[in-house]
């Protein structure tokens, strides 16, 4: 039973008692847990949502190793489709966004594409229809994940004191300036771009989820109380608009696992060449 | 029950739980895709690369090759160009030479030709003159005779009275080209003077 069937129930719930048509909330995140355990003093809920992150997870890698299962030079349909989106990834991202040497970050790149991809379209799988990257610790873990990458890597090409003094003293920037700048950019390198990075992700599979379900459980509503104030209008349109969110979904579910991995590309670029 | 759970959830503080599995989730993806999926296409992007290259390489060798046949040809064909006009202006030296022997041959060849006829002619004239200025003698003496009735043979042949008139005549002859002074003598004389001319 899904979460939204769930919120399905309380509709009729609430239908049942006349309290109104009571609107989806936070619960569509926090589903029941199928099974708790505790690892290490830390404890571990399996609940659908984990449950679909798996799926997709699984169901980008074996995609990925039915495309280069055998490779061949004129490629077959399966291989196309991955090599377009590996290409994507690796022509314009690693190697036009993070510059000349970026090339060995393509296969990470290409991999949290993949993986957020993969992830987001569960948002309009039916039967799934979430994402696990409407649970904010799935985004923030990529964003941490690049957080440290390109710090190192930062380090690791310019050298720390370099790196770090860049980052602190703007070059080109009028010394009293720095009072306004350093802080700025302290802020912005190591906490704004984390942070950004993950709320943007998160919060627009939670926002096109909640979108998808409060139309689709408005027109459920809707039909059931019809003939009462104007649903015979409302209900259709509801419907209409929860098909056009969904296509609108489609739309979100590419455009932000490729802005995720596009903004990596350019922290990236940021720490391989010398800023500014 | 799911408001209620609302109420008690901050969607924006993770549970640990969940950071390890998208620890584990993102962690296997990127694993495979490193280790397994990305050198594989790069594999394949270096084969096509090198199947695009290879045959642009070809094309380009051919072209070289096809480039150094034509040169080649177009030097033979210059090379021959040169023999040919080489060869044209000795054959019309040559010509030019062999004309001018020839000419100066049969120019030669004419001379003596010339030569002969004159000599021959001349052999010729002095035969006739020798034959006509016997019988020319004896038959006017003949003629003279008969006038006359008597034979003159004789004094004719001791005096060498036609030896005389004959020499006279020639030296008369001699005088006058046009032939004026044959009017009045005789036939032999007067076909004699047309044959000098």
């Amino acid at each position: 039973m899904t979460s939204s069937a769930l919120a399905l129930g309380s509709v009729f719930a609430a239908e049942g008692g006349g309290d109104g048509f009571q609107a989806p909330g936070l619960g569509e995140f926090y589903p029941e847990p199928i099974a708790t355990f505790s690892l290490f003093g830390i404890p571990f809920e399996i609940t659908r949502i984990t449950i679909i992150l798996w799926i997709a997870t699984l169901a980008i890698l074996a995609f990925l190793i039915a495309a280069v299962r055998k490779p061949q030079i004129v490629p077959g349909k399966l291989q196309f489709v991955g090599e377009s989106g590996y290409s994507l990834v690796r022509d314009g991202i690693a190697r036009d966004v993070v510059g000349p040497k970026g090339l060995p970050f393509a296969p990470f790149l290409a991999s949290l594409f993949f993986f957020i991809l993969a992830n987001n379209v569960m948002a309009i799988i039916p039967f799934a229809q979430i994402s696990p990257m409407s649970k904010f610790a799935f985004p923030l873990v990529l964003a941490l994940i690049c957080w440290v990458i390109y710090i190192w890597i930062g380090i690791r090409e310019q050298g720390a004191g370099s790196y770090f003094k860049d980052i602190l003293f703007l070059p080109g920037v009028p010394k009293p300036m720095y009072i306004l700048v350093t802080p700025i950019e302290i802020l912005q390198n190591f906490i704004v771009r984390p942070f950004t990075l993950a709320v943007r992700l998160f919060a627009n599979m939670f926002a096109g989820h909640m979108l998808l379900v409060v139309f689709s459980l408005g027109a459920v509503y809707l039909f059931s109380r019809f003939g009462e104030n104007f649903s015979w209008v409302f209900g259709p349109v509801s419907v209409l608009m929860a098909i056009v969110m969904t296509f609108f979904e489609l739309l979100v579910i590419f455009l932000q696992a490729y802005v995720f991995t596009v903004l990596m590309g350019t922290y990236l670029n940021g720490s391989i060449e010398a800023e500014h | 029950m799911s408001i209620l759970a609302a109420e008690t959830h901050n969607p924006l503080i993770p549970p640990w739980g969940e950071i390890i599995i998208g620890l584990i989730a993102f962690g296997l993806v990127f694993l495979v895709f490193a280790r397994f999926v990305a050198p594989r296409f790069e594999q394949v992007f270096r084969a096509r690369r090198e199947a695009i290259e290879g045959g642009i390489e070809r094309a380009e060798a051919m072209q070289a090759e096809a480039k150094a046949a034509l040169d080649q040809y177009r030097a033979q064909l210059a090379e021959a160009r040169t023999e040919a006009a080489q060869i044209r202006d000795q054959a019309r030296a040559e010509g030019q030479q062999i004309l001018e022997e020839l000419r100066a041959q049969a120019q030669e060849e004419s001379a003596r030709i010339i030569a002969r006829g004159e000599e021959q002619l001349a052999a010729s004239r002095q035969q006739v003159v020798n034959e006509l200025r016997g019988e020319i003698g004896v038959l006017a003496v003949d003629l003279a005779g008969r006038v006359v009735g008597e034979s003159l043979e004789d004094s004719a042949r001791r005096s060498g009275t036609v030896d005389r008139f004959l020499d006279q005549l020639e030296g008369m002859a001699a005088g006058s080209p046009d032939g004026r002074t044959a009017r009045g003598g005789a036939t032999g004389s007067s076909v004699y003077v047309q044959g000098d001319r």
